[in-house]
């Protein structure tokens, strides 16, 4: 919402200064954005007259033109594009060194196809006072050469630019921003009663709303023998200065009340319009051609305006090209109307036409000015253009209706913490249109039919503090009262957190990646359910919601492998859908490792470069569950797992068969090649929901700690397996052997290759006993050694290595 | 000079010349051995008479005395060496560089890092953290917010759907984390104090919007809470978020439709070269949206507003991470870029707490 200082004077008076004015605007929630005070940025474009214009020897369509700036020098020599370069013509003039707003640069000397020129003649829309770019600015023959032209223009008024908020579509007009101005001591609100003119014939054209819910009420009337043409200079200087291009008096005043009271009219040309009005629906496939150029294609939802010809006007939106008003218009129709707020929004957002009344009809303007505003249009218009008019045709009844608020005065400082006393309550609001009876505890209020904004108590409780200035509510400190110093975190979110830090800790980085993947990649990891597909997503390749955080970790690792950065290891911790309820929404962490980006660290290096493998990610998955308070002990690793990953480079990580937390290996090929990623790529994925929770204990005493008196023994073991068997199952076959005395095993060596037979390896363990209750002997000692080989040739096959 | 004389200053000759400790050695055993010629001489005091014995005993035990004291000085000076000389044989390269360790290596999101700092905060003011799901009703999402029917917020063009179901319904992506207020509300009976951080997403794509991002609402519902808390509680954090010790702050009314009154929040800075200061400077820069939470919200949620009151508020995550570490360009942040996650990054170990500081 734009508007100059002046205009805001004529509804409001005041003597304060547009700073002041603009800071209280913005504090009383009509968020001033910008003050543009024209005549500043303009300061150096002065008023010059084109001498002579010839043709530029080198390009069709320049002119090489000699401008009097009027400083007294030489002309000068300005090379122009404009077709309207002409001899004589008198227009804007900036010399080299000025900044032109409109093309954010600042001019220099130039030479053009060989021609030097010296200065530009500047179209308004270089000078950002209109989107007018149809060649350069003409300006009456007798304009001051030589004079600032902003000064001349009258551009020295300041423009403000309000952010509305959408609830106030009362001060989408001058007039009621002037109101709440005065209710905050900016100066005295200027309302004079508008008076209603009689009409002096019967309205020859009738109306039938088809729709009363698409048009709670619409006013007509005819000024028969106007003479409509360029409007009076105070109009047209209102609109200019506000970048509204003027068109005639008939159509400038439709803008003026737009801008000034919020409310959009309609003007028709009567002697084009055939028969009578009717308000209804479109029917499907009904065309018009509006007044921006554009025909649209209508449909059932759109409300128009319709007569004999068909549709003439696009309901509260825009009219119709063919029944606009021309300076050849002798009878005007005016319409004053009430739309239904959502239909406009449909329909504007559907055509495509952001105009000033959809604007203000989409937020629901004044009902009760519908009849006064075509009042002072006509007044307007008779001013204007003369003309006699007829009597109003109103349709409708229900003008807004009657709203009275029980406001306990109470209701201030509890919502707001600040007392106001009762007489500055009743003064505010007063100046803002409310009227209060009563003198409470609690009082009646009735609503201003410009607010319908304002339903209940709180509503007035907002008015009253926003005059006030919440600057004066007092900051109140927020006793965090005598609740217990708990942890605030949830089971989850801790996993969360701690998985991400375990991460990290190992090298990875963390990444945070689309909720939204392709569906291809969504149906490679499970996903890809028509449910959580999106209805309207924003590219293809964002259309499913992620069943896992892998595709969109491998597509990060490709991308930094293309940038030139192979080695990467990156995690995620983050939602993942395998459905669209609540519950199926789980927290996964997952990484990806590439390249030499391995546990022990990133890139090559002399002491030691290895390429990651599947165990950095059987690393990863355990550290981050063990981090999240996983009971390690009970975890059990399965071979292999789902159908991304490589058959024999994976493992499941699972507590029984029933709770499987994740999974870790080689990505499989296949899914790298469908992914577009190139391998070897390592990666797990853990839930973090599917962690069994802890049990609560009743202290935070760790057990007791026993120390044993007696030297843990170790033994080392190596054995001859075939090549499929796990050491997993070695390392728990030799715990079984004994398994109050043996209290580690660790495999300390993995071998193939010569002097083990083909298909066979040899593992080495080495077991800790721990002796309980007394030293043991050798005997002793050799006879837990014969279990263990027993046991592990027992479970595995092997034998022990000679 | 007698034999005895001779044999010691020979012995200790032989001492001093020893190149090395199996020299030394073969002095030793030559001359205290058991057929070395100090034992030998002291061997033949038992054919002596007493009084030859008495004083050919002392003397030969004098010797054997300075040739044990000359053998152990001689061991420890040819030790010594023979340790230096090792000593000088064993270097290492200590310029070799180190392999830097994956705590240093590692990183974490900013957007992790700066919800963990939102985490220290709100926890030491009594807030818990209630999370709830990207998928959401219209119902959740809207319509217990008091968003009017035919709210622009409510189409297409600006909300992600999902396809609708038999029944008509329609899920869509929620577009701000109010709808974790709604099903707080429902499910606690107040007093209530929560943040709900998570992520929201909005069909907008350019430089500064990007279709999901993260927010961070609070909730406080009482008997007896008001806009001075609120302001008072935005104060707070402010200047802890930021790290500074005064701030100065504009609440400008403002519209929402789930707040009555509702409030924007700008905080003063000062921006100098792409660098952003609080707490001084000229400028206001908005940085969230508050207000009591309006009564029609409290009625839908199943609380009575003429007995119990609150006040909300939202923040992008993204954005005031963004404002506190200089990053420039939101979309980076989704962008996956190890050379930005290293720089933007946090190492794992530095973890925000209020005793240590949130970012130091």
């Amino acid at each position: 919402m734009k508007f100059t200082l002046s205009w805001l004077k004529e509804h409001l008076d005041t003597d304060e200064p547009v700073e002041k004015l603009a800071d209280k605007l913005t504090m009383i929630g009509l968020e001033v954005e910008n003050i543009d005070e024209k005549a500043k940025a303009l300061a150096p474009f002065t008023i010059a007259r084109v001498i002579s214009a010839e043709q530029h020897p080198n390009a069709d369509r320049l002119r090489v033109c000699m401008v009097d700036t009027g400083d007294g020098g030489a002309p000068v020599q300005v090379v122009c594009g404009a077709p309207n370069a002409r001899a004589g013509l008198v227009s804007v003039f900036s010399a080299p060194g000025t900044f032109i707003p409109g093309k954010n640069i600042t001019l220099g000397v130039g030479t053009i196809r060989g021609v030097e020129s010296r200065g530009m003649l500047c179209s308004a829309a270089e000078l950002q006072i209109s989107e007018d770019h149809d060649g350069i600015m003409e300006l009456p023959a007798d304009a001051p050469v030589g004079a600032a032209y902003a000064q001349w223009a009258g551009l020295g008024d300041p423009v403000l630019e309000i952010n509305l908020t959408p609830n106030r579509q009362d001060c989408a007009g001058v007039h009621g921003i002037a109101r709440d101005l005065s209710a905050a001591d900016m100066g005295k609100f200027r309302d004079p009663a508008i008076k209603p003119i009689k009409g002096e014939f019967p309205c020859p054209v009738k109306v039938t709303v088809e729709d009363a819910k698409l048009c709670p009420g619409f006013a007509l009337r005819l000024v028969r023998g106007v003479k409509n043409g360029p409007s009076p200079e105070w109009l047209h200087k209102r609109l200019t200065s506000i970048g509204l291009r003027p068109i005639n008096a008939l159509v400038d005043i439709t803008n003026f009340m737009t801008y000034d009271r919020s409310r959009p009219l309609h003007v028709f040309d009567a002697a084009k319009v055939k028969g009578n009005l009717t308000v209804r629906r479109a029917r499907e496939g009904e065309t018009l051609l509006a007044l921006d150029g554009r025909t649209y294609t209508l449909d059932s939802g759109v409300c128009v305006i319709a007569d004999d010809h068909g549709v003439e006007s696009l309901a509260g939106i825009m009219g119709g090209e063919a029944s606009g008003c021309s300076e050849a218009t002798t009878d005007v129709l005016i319409e004053s109307a009430l739309w239904n707020e959502i239909n406009i929004a449909q329909t504007g957002r559907k055509l495509g036409i952001n105009s000033d009344a959809r604007y203000r009809f989409e937020r629901g303007v004044d009902p009760a000015f519908m009849v006064p505003g075509l009042e002072m249009a006509t007044k307007l218009v008779m001013e204007m253009c003369g003309g006699s008019p007829s009597e109003n045709i109103v349709v409708g009844n229900a003008f807004g209706e009657d709203r009275v608020i029980d406001f306990p005065l109470t209701e201030v400082k509890r919502l707001a913490g600040i007392e106001v006393p009762f007489p500055e309550m009743k003064r505010i609001l007063g100046h803002l249109g409310f009227m209060v009876a009563g003198s409470g505890p609690v009082v009646k209020i009735a609503v201003p039919s410009w607010r319908s904004d304002v339903h209940g108590k709180a509503d007035i409780v907002e008015e009253i503090v926003r005059i006030v200035g919440v600057d004066k509510v007092p900051m109140t400190p927020f006793d965090r009262g005598d609740a217990p110093r708990k942890p605030i975190l949830t089971a989850i979110q801790l996993r969360t957190r701690r998985a991400k830090r375990a991460l990290a800790a190992r090298g990875m980085v963390e990444a945070v990646t689309w909720s939204f993947i392709a569906k291809p990649a969504a149906e490679l990891f499970g996903g890809g359910q028509s449910e959580l597909a999106l209805a309207n997503p924003i590219a293809s390749d964002l259309s499913d919601m992620r069943p896992s955080l892998l595709p969109g970790l491998v597509a990060a690792a490709q991308a930094n492998s293309d940038r030139g950065f192979p080695d990467v290891a990156l995690f995620e911790v983050g939602q993942v859908f395998k459905g669209d309820r609540p519950e199926d929404q789980l927290i996964a962490a997952s990484g990806v490792r590439h390249g030499f980006a391995s546990s022990q660290g990133r890139g090559r290096h002399w002491s030691g470069s290895a390429m990651t493998d599947a165990l950095d990610a059987k690393g990863d998955a355990f550290a981050l569950l063990s981090a999240a308070g996983a009971p390690m002990q009970a975890l059990q690793i399965v071979p292999g797992g789902p159908g991304w990953l490589h058959p024999g480079r994976s493992g499941t990580i699972q507590i029984g068969p029933q709770n499987v937390l994740g999974y870790f290996g080689e990505l499989h090929p296949r899914a790298l090649e469908a992914l577009g990623a190139d391998g070897p790529l390592i990666a797990f994925e853990v839930i973090l929901d599917r962690i069994p929770d802890a049990k609560q204990k009743p202290t935070r005493a760790k057990p007791v700690l026993e120390l044993s008196p007696f030297q843990p023994v170790s033994r080392d073991f190596a054995f001859i397996v075939d090549r499929n068997v796990k050491a997993g199952d070695i390392v728990r076959a030799a715990q079984g052997a004994d398994k109050k005395l043996i209290t580690d095993v660790t495999v300390f060596d993995v071998y193939e290759g010569k002097g083990i037979d083909e298909g066979k390896k040899s593992i080495a363990i080495a077991v800790t006993i721990q002796p309980r209750e007394k030293t043991l002997t050798d005997q002793e000692i050799d006879a837990v050694a014969a279990r263990i080989v027993a046991e592990v040739t027992k479970k595995t096959g092997g034998t022990l290595r000679g | 000079m007698s034999d005895l004389a001779n044999l010691e200053s020979q012995i200790l000759g032989q001492i001093a010349a020893a190149g090395d400790e199996a020299a030394l050695e073969a002095v030793r055993v030559a001359a205290l051995g058991k057929k070395g010629s100090i034992s030998a001489l002291l061997a033949t005091l038992g054919k002596m008479s007493p009084d030859e014995r008495k004083t050919q005993g002392a003397a030969i035990n004098l010797a054997k005395d300075k040739v044990t004291q000359a053998l152990t000085a001689r061991r420890d000076i040819l030790k010594s060496a023979a340790l230096d000389a090792r000593l000088a044989s064993e270097t290492i390269d200590v310029t070799l560089p180190l392999r830097e360790a994956p705590a240093e290596q590692g990183r974490i999101h900013p957007l992790s890092q700066v919800m963990d700092e939102l985490t220290a905060i709100f926890a030491d003011m009594g807030f818990a953290i209630a999370e709830g799901p990207d998928i959401e009703t219209d119902d959740y999402n809207f319509t217990k917010l008091n968003f009017p029917e035919g709210h622009p917020a409510r189409e297409m063009h600006d909300t992600f759907f999902f396809n609708p179901k038999d029944d008509g319904s329609r899920l869509l992506l929620r577009t701000h984390t109010s709808p974790v207020q709604v099903r707080t509300m429902l499910t606690q009976k107040p007093p209530i104090r929560v943040i709900c951080p998570g992520r929201t997403y909005r069909i907008d794509s350019d430089a500064t919007h990007t279709p999901q991002f993260h927010q961070v609402e609070g909730l406080v519902i009482d008997k007896g809470s008001h806009l001075g808390h609120l302001k008072w509680i935005l104060h707070e954090f402010c200047k802890a978020f930021f790290e500074v010790d005064h701030i100065n702050m504009r609440f400008r009314p403002s519209f929402f439709p789930f707040t009555e009154p509702s409030l924007e929040v700008d905080i003063q800075c000062r921006r100098d070269k792409g660098e952003i200061r609080f707490g001084e400077g000229e400028d206001w820069l908005e940085i969230l949206g508050c207000g009591m939470v309006h009564p029609n919200v409290l009625r839908a949620c199943g609380i009575d507003p003429d007995v119990y009151q609150g006040f909300a508020w939202g923040m992008g995550i993204d954005r005031i991470a963004m404002l506190k570490y200089g990053m420039s360009d939101l979309r980076q942040l989704f962008e996956s870029d190890v050379r930005w996650l290293n720089h933007y990054g946090f190492k794992p170990l530095d973890v925000p707490t209020l005793a240590g500081g949130l970012s130091s």
